[in-house]
């Protein structure tokens, strides 16, 4: 059996339903199984759109996506969507054709030394040496990047290898001795962490991706219904517990809710679950929850003590930890009432700070106001992307997202572009769900080519563009801290999205008036194939609050 | 303090952080890596990466022809050394680390030093390399070369000694250890 057709064997084996790639010379034999493999693949139009399909498939379903490319540009125009899966935790496995093997090491055309340009983005990364190495390879590919902390995992296959012949028989088991991730959290540390929650008087539990991966919002919501903690997630945990809540305190960090950083600034205790003390959590290290001792739940050791030294660390995985740790606090039978003066303090801040913005008198639209929208139209329940930028961030603040796997972006890069592919992603992922994209004016254009993806593998998505004119959010960063000097942020009303839409054959309609804006969006939901709609709102707009870079959350503005 | 088994709730106040601190001495880190290609690059590049700084870095076989051992010191003033230990083990080719500890380990660094020495200062070199147990493996008529194993102070003392008497060039190798007694490192 040729070795790219051994390929496909594993591929299936591991349960891939559908590949997101190009071909290019080096990968010629690769895509040649292709043709007979019974494997769908979706032909992007540039390998950083397979890339983060992969990706929003993978965050999606739960499940690893794949994403192939040629050699030397093939391969890094993956790299983005290859950095993006590192710092998001995305289980996605990258296999790039290389020039054959003679040609290594001598400026081949198209060649690009992938795995070396990749090593500190990858949780890990394979070159092929001999064509035998491939089916045991791709499955301990697939083990790496699903299990333990997941990331992308990189496996470069020269060509002439790929078209060797070999002997193919099925691998079952993988052979990693250096790789063996702890899931089992220590039980006495456990037990700790359920006496220091059941002492404290002013908790804050404080959730990331980290539960959204290890499905473990079950078992999050348990621990904070199993008495009145106060919860806040990550941009990357919304989800993990649903919203709204009487117990949620909205998003923490630079644009979450006051009541939520607020909270953490004078928490007593802090139980973090699957999240990495960002800075965009923290603001100001030195002055970060200056009161706090910290449980911090996480199955990477080396996130546990990283940025803020933990008191109760506790490495594992977040669905058997949490589990384990509603066990053991319930068996405390904790006194509830020694909460009541601290949600009196946290209702008084939502009372006194809920997330707001100025609506218009005449038929303009806010940007929040075109969120809300969104989230009307869909009653919540879509599976939201997003690029990166205000409309990020508004999307974060006033979607209630109530369930994990509904909110894909790109958290940790920041990389914009990601949402349309990311949409398509999900949506060949989740076919029974509306995949809405909100894209920003600037960041779309980053990956508009995928439309064409979308229209002609019928792809649904629904791409809700939040079009201020602006790069929104470095022009409030020129605004507030750079005397407003707008130094290259308009975009002008270019490209004409209607007009793109049409071109890439999708459906292009645009929204001016606030008055028939959820009515319109429903239409646009509801129309067949993907559809862009340019959602024109106030220019210059500010998200609001926001902790300065740098500062600490009671210096909250806006 | 509420003990694990009791019901007895714990005092935050009791509650003590760790992780992320500074020892402030040199650490040898001793670590077992397969022996593939790629592999050195992996853990230099998480130093670069990390901005962890190696003071000095060795790499040679094992007993076992399918692992290598990287040994390299750094400076735990400097760096948070179980930061660092983690971060290494993430590397799905890293095998094994120790952080050994100083006085249970015997760590040895070949060092190789020109002199440019004639004459009567000759005979003073000489002395001084049979102090510290070096070796002349090296003469010419203006020159000679020194050989010398021992610990990096043994070297480095050794150095400033005969640095005075004109010190070409020197070349070091970088510190391997190993654990004393009969377990493994």
């Amino acid at each position: 059996m040729r070795a790219v057709d051994a390929l496909m064997e594993c591929l299936k084996a591991e349960g891939v339903e559908v590949v997101f790639g190009l071909p290019g010379g080096a990968n010629l034999p690769t895509y040649d199984a292709f043709y007979d493999a019974g494997i769908r693949h979706i032909l992007v139009r540039h390998e950083a759109g397979g890339g983060h399909a992969a990706e929003g498939y993978a965050k999606a379903t739960g499940k690893v996506g794949v994403a192939f490319g040629t050699s030397g540009p093939g391969a890094t125009n993956l790299i983005t969507a290859i950095c993006d899966a590192m710092m998001d935790s995305v289980p996605v496995v990258f296999i790039t054709g290389q020039v054959r093997t003679e040609l290594i090491g001598t400026d081949g055309f198209q060649e690009a030394d992938i795995l070396g340009m990749t090593l500190p983005a990858v949780k890990h990364s394979f070159m092929i040496q001999h064509p035998l190495e491939i089916p045991r390879t791709i499955h301990e590919a697939f083990h790496i990047a699903r299990t333990g902390r997941p990331g992308p995992v990189l496996v470069d296959i020269p060509q002439d290898l790929s078209r060797a012949d070999i002997p193919y028989e099925p691998v079952n088991d993988v052979h990693l001795p250096g790789y063996q991730p702890t899931t089992e959290g220590n039980q006495k540390q456990i037990r700790l962490a359920a006496k220091a929650l059941a002492n404290a008087r002013r908790p804050v539990i404080y959730a990331g991706g980290g539960v959204v991966n290890a499905n473990a919002a079950p078992e999050l919501r348990e621990l904070v219904l199993s008495d009145r903690f106060p919860i806040t997630c990550t941009l990357m945990g919304l989800g993990a517990f649903p919203a709204p809540h009487e117990q949620w305190l909205g998003m923490l960090g630079m644009h979450g809710t006051r009541a939520a950083n607020y909270a953490m600034d004078e928490a007593d205790l802090i139980c973090a679950i699957g999240a990495r003390f960002d800075d965009r959590i923290t603001g100001k290290l030195s002055e970060f929850a200056p009161r706090a001792k910290f449980i911090h739940v996480d199955i990477d050791p080396a996130e546990i003590s990283k940025n803020v030294p933990a008191h109760i660390p506790i490495v594992g995985d977040a669905k058997n930890v949490l589990a384990r740790l509603v066990t053991e606090y319930r068996a405390l039978s904790a006194d509830r009432s020694r909460l009541e003066d601290w949600w009196q303090r946290i209702e008084g801040w939502r009372t006194q700070y809920p997330l707001r913005y100025e609506d218009t008198t005449d038929g303009e639209i806010r940007p929040q106001r075109a969120i809300q929208a969104v989230f009307e139209a869909t009653g919540g329940e879509a599976i939201l992307t997003s690029d990166v930028g205000q409309h990020q961030m508004w999307t974060a603040q006033y979607y209630d997202f109530p369930e994990p796997r509904r909110w894909i972006n790109s958290g940790g890069l920041g990389t914009m572009g990601f949402g349309l592919p990311a949409a398509m992603g999900a949506a060949v992922g989740c076919p029974d769900r509306t995949v809405v994209c909100i894209a920003g004016d600037g960041s779309v254009q980053m990956n508009a080519q995928e439309l064409a993806t979308c229209a002609q593998n019928a792809i649904p998505v629904k791409v809700v563009i939040i079009n201020n004119g602006y790069l929104g959010m470095v022009r409030q960063w020129q605004e507030l801290f750079w005397d407003k000097r707008y130094s290259h942020v308009d975009m002008g009303q270019y490209p004409d999205f209607v007009k793109l839409a049409e071109a890439h054959g999708a459906t292009g309609i645009r929204l001016t008036d606030k008055t028939t804006l959820v009515d319109d969006l429903k239409a646009a939901i509801a129309t067949d194939g993907p559809v862009v709609v340019d959602v024109r709102v106030t220019a210059e707009e500010n998200v609001y609050p926001m902790i300065p870079a740098g500062q600490a959350a009671r210096d909250m503005v806006g | 303090m509420g003990e694990p088994g009791t019901k007895e709730l714990i005092s935050l106040d009791e509650l003590e952080a760790a992780g992320n601190l500074r020892t402030g001495r040199k650490h040898i880190l001793s670590i077992l890596v397969e022996n593939k290609p790629g592999v050195l690059t992996r853990v230099a590049g998480l130093f670069a990466r990390r901005a962890f700084n190696i003071d000095t870095l060795a790499v040679g076989p094992t007993d076992d022809e399918t692992i290598s051992r990287i040994t390299l010191t750094l400076d735990g003033a400097v760096h948070p050394i179980d930061q660092v230990t983690k971060q290494l083990h993430k590397l799905v080719n890293v095998l094994k680390i120790r952080d050994l500890e100083p006085e249970e380990t015997l760590a040895r660094e070949l060092a190789l030093f020109k002199l440019a020495v004639d004459g009567p200062q000759r005979s003073e070199v000489l002395q001084l390399c049979e102090i510290f147990g070096g070796r002349v493996v090296d003469v010419s008529k203006r020159s000679l070369v020194v050989e010398l194993t021992g610990s990096d102070d043994k070297i480095e003392a050794f150095e400033a000694l005969v640095r005075p008497f004109g010190l070409i060039e020197m070349a070091r190798t970088g510190e391997i250890a190993i654990a004393r007694g009969r377990g493994e490192t």
